[in-house]
């Protein structure tokens, strides 16, 4: 991380602006074209302290890359992300990436794969302390104890290897993990989908417990889109690389401007209905050769001409702050509310 | 042979040899499938739910066995048919897809190779014909310019499509029941939405009976007329599927039915705090004495831990197994 900046806004603990994250691809030899995989493109998030985030969209979208840049783990093309008042600095150096591991860690989707299993529990979360400079044993002790009484653990449990607790505490040794050199932000990626379903309630609680006593702010990435509503304060919905919705909770549940984001919550089957799915036709595009104006354009049920000209549309922020990527939204939202009005009241 | 189930499920044990002893992986298990029904087994990963499907199309392998019981499909009985019977079965008249494409499909083998060896081996095609078939069974899941994807590659396709032609492969041969297992839990939710609406109406088309084994209550609800649920080898409630999610009998499945947060329920309701189910699954070889539930529910009682309790029938239909159920 730079110097610290000015924080233009006091309340915002990150900010990411125009992040692009692309991998070149080979080609090139022999004079053939050679191929851009843009994976993020032209970015923009904001997460205030306190607040859950809650990222959604289909594999492929550019979710975990959004999140592995703002871990410091990923190179971005260009763009910017500061954290904390503090620029994150693309070309990681060492201190840097230190200082930014204070402030931001993630909880990984699967408890099975993401703890050592040749460590105790003890040791997996001494570790980042120690890197990080906390030498003193007794403090160490403390910061590991008071840490699994924070995820329902208990203390004497610290000197067992991860084979010897179920999924559910595995995570809870995960959440410790990501907690135990007291971040600000966590970014938790899919954080209960490898979980038992009847398991799944004690994680989400226990997150949601834990940003408020400990002042946390979240980004939950999720294609559950029933724990995104249930956790998030604020949505932002990505395709194929770019955000194509973003706005508050209940504004993207109850009125989703988006055609994509209409038909991700269409496609949530109705366990009190025999109603068929309903079904937007076709795969992700492939990201190498997206089509033409609108990502979404070839599976819109609105798409008309202008959506397939380049170039395609932009964000555009509403005064209430909802921000749609959609050249119809409006006509789209006037379509939906008149449908309303002619079927379901008298 | 109209009132004969096409299948039914009596009592059935399955064994699971761990070197040193039998212990049994599933147990009691009971239900029957109509000819064109739609029957959902719900559970968590180690239920035996999906022991319970491999049971039926023959593919259960040592360490597992059948251990007792009767599976009975179109009025005989299955369970100790020879490995030629099963296969003239499977395939024919049972059929299955699986939850990972890439996985089940052969990577060296065109897609259309795989679907037209269906006929081949089943019908007794030649390959020529088998492949205009294959072609005919792309375009029936609605796979784009199907004379050039039979050519594909399981690799080249995308894993909505690899399931479509799972289903293609499936439903070649006309079955009468289709068992698919966790077929959508590796797609995105559009996705998801596809291939549902693609299996479901492909089924009823053809009449063809669907058993959907899945851990996503809602999904099985919503797919299926009616829905057993799966806790630690035995079942523990068979219902309507709309009657399961209104009202479920089971304290298991009340309280996976609660702690499941709903989408619009944060709107009605406001956040409130999930209802937990406190504890963990208890493992194949530590399953509890009497009700397997009773360590994790709140209304056990003394003979919840000693006696496992007998199904209950419902007035409203379906049947539980619990001393207290709702």
């Amino acid at each position: 991380m730079h110097e610290p900046q000015r924080k233009p806004d006091d309340d915002l603990i990150l900010r990411v602006e125009d992040l692009a994250v692309h991998f070149p691809l080979g080609g090139g030899l022999f004079g053939r074209e050679r191929r851009l995989l843009r994976a993020v493109d032209g970015v923009d998030l904001s997460l205030r302290r306190g607040e859950c985030l809650g990222l959604v969209g289909e594999s492929g979208s550019g979710k975990s890359t959004v999140a592995l840049s703002i871990l410091g783990l990923l190179k971005p093309t260009h763009g910017h992300i500061v954290v904390d008042g503090r620029e994150v600095a693309t070309d990681s150096q060492s201190a840097d990436r230190k200082a930014l591991a204070r402030t931001v860690q993630i909880v990984f989707q699967d408890p099975y794969a993401s703890l050592n299993p040749r460590q105790t529990v003890r040791r997996t979360l001494e570790d980042p302390l120690r890197v990080h400079g906390v030498a003193a044993k007794s403090e160490i002790e403390d910061r590991v104890a008071t840490m699994l009484k924070h995820v329902g653990l208990r203390p004497e449990q610290a000197d067992r290897y991860p084979h010897e607790f179920s999924g559910g505490q595995r995570q809870r040794i995960g959440i410790a993990r990501a907690l135990i050199l007291n971040p600000k932000i966590v970014i938790c990626d899919e954080p209960v989908s490898a979980l038992d379903v009847s398991i799944r309630a004690q994680i989400i609680n226990l997150l949601l417990e834990l940003k408020d006593t400990l002042g946390l702010s979240y980004i939950m990435i999720s294609h559950d889109l029933g724990v995104v509503e249930h956790m998030s304060d604020r949505v932002a919905v990505m395709y194929l690389g770019r955000i194509v919705e973003n706005g508050d909770w209940r504004e993207i549940f109850e009125r989703p401007a988006h055609p994509y984001t209409q038909a991700l919550i269409a496609a949530i089957p109705d366990p009190l209905r025999h109603a068929p799915l309903a079904t937007t036709g076709g795969d992700l595009p492939n990201p190498l050769n997206p089509p033409n104006g609108c990502a979404f354009s070839p599976r819109c049920r609105y798409a008309e001409a202008v959506c397939r000209s380049e170039p395609g549309p932009v964000l555009e922020t509403r005064p209430d702050g909802h921000a749609v990527r959609c050249w119809r939204s409006e006509e789209i939202a006037g379509q939906a509310a008149l449908a309303s009005s002619l079927s379901g009241h008298p | 042979m109209t009132g004969v189930p096409l299948v039914e499920v009596e009592d059935l044990r399955i064994d699971l040899d761990d070197g040193s002893r039998r212990v049994a992986a599933a147990e009691g298990i009971s239900f029957r499938i109509d000819r064109g029904e739609t029957f959902g087994l719900v559970g968590e990963s180690g239920c035996g739910k999906s022991i319970t499907a491999l049971a039926l199309i023959g593919l259960l392998r040592p360490p597992l066995s059948i251990g007792g019981g009767v599976i009975r499909f179109d009025g005989k009985e299955i369970q100790h048919l020879s490995a030629a019977g099963q296969r003239e079965l499977r395939g024919n008249r049972i059929a299955m897809i699986f939850q990972e494409p890439m996985t089940a499909l052969n990577p060296v083998s065109p897609v259309g190779r795989q679907i037209a060896e269906m006929f081949v081996l089943h019908k007794g095609k030649s390959w020529r014909e088998a492949n205009q078939l294959a072609v005919e069974s792309l375009a029936s899941v609605r796979v784009p310019a199907p004379e050039r994807r039979v050519n594909d590659y399981p690799h080249q396709l995308s894993g909505g499509m690899r399931q479509r032609v799972m289903i293609a492969i499936a439903l070649a041969c006309g079955p009468d029941l289709l068992i698919a297992d966790e077929p959508t839990t590796a797609l995105d939710v559009t996705v998801q939405a596809e291939i549902i609406e693609l299996m479901r109406n492909l089924c009823a088309e053809r009449g063809t009976a669907i058993l959907m084994i899945s851990h996503d209550l809602g999904l099985v609800a919503n797919v299926c007329r009616r829905v057993a649920v799966m806790y630690a080898g035995r079942i523990v409630e068979e219902r309507g599927s709309a009657d399961i999610f209104r009202a479920p009998s089971h304290p298991y499945t009340q309280g996976l039915v609660a702690s499941l947060p709903r989408l619009g329920s944060r709107a009605a309701l406001g956040r409130t705090r999930l209802k937990e189910i406190a504890g963990v699954v208890p493992a194949i070889t530590g399953f509890p004495d009497g009700c397997r539930f009773n360590p994790r529910c709140a209304q056990a009682t003394d003979i919840c831990r000693t006696v496992a309790p007998h199904t209950d029938v419902l007035e409203a239909g379906g049947f539980v197994r619990c001393y207290h159920h709702a």
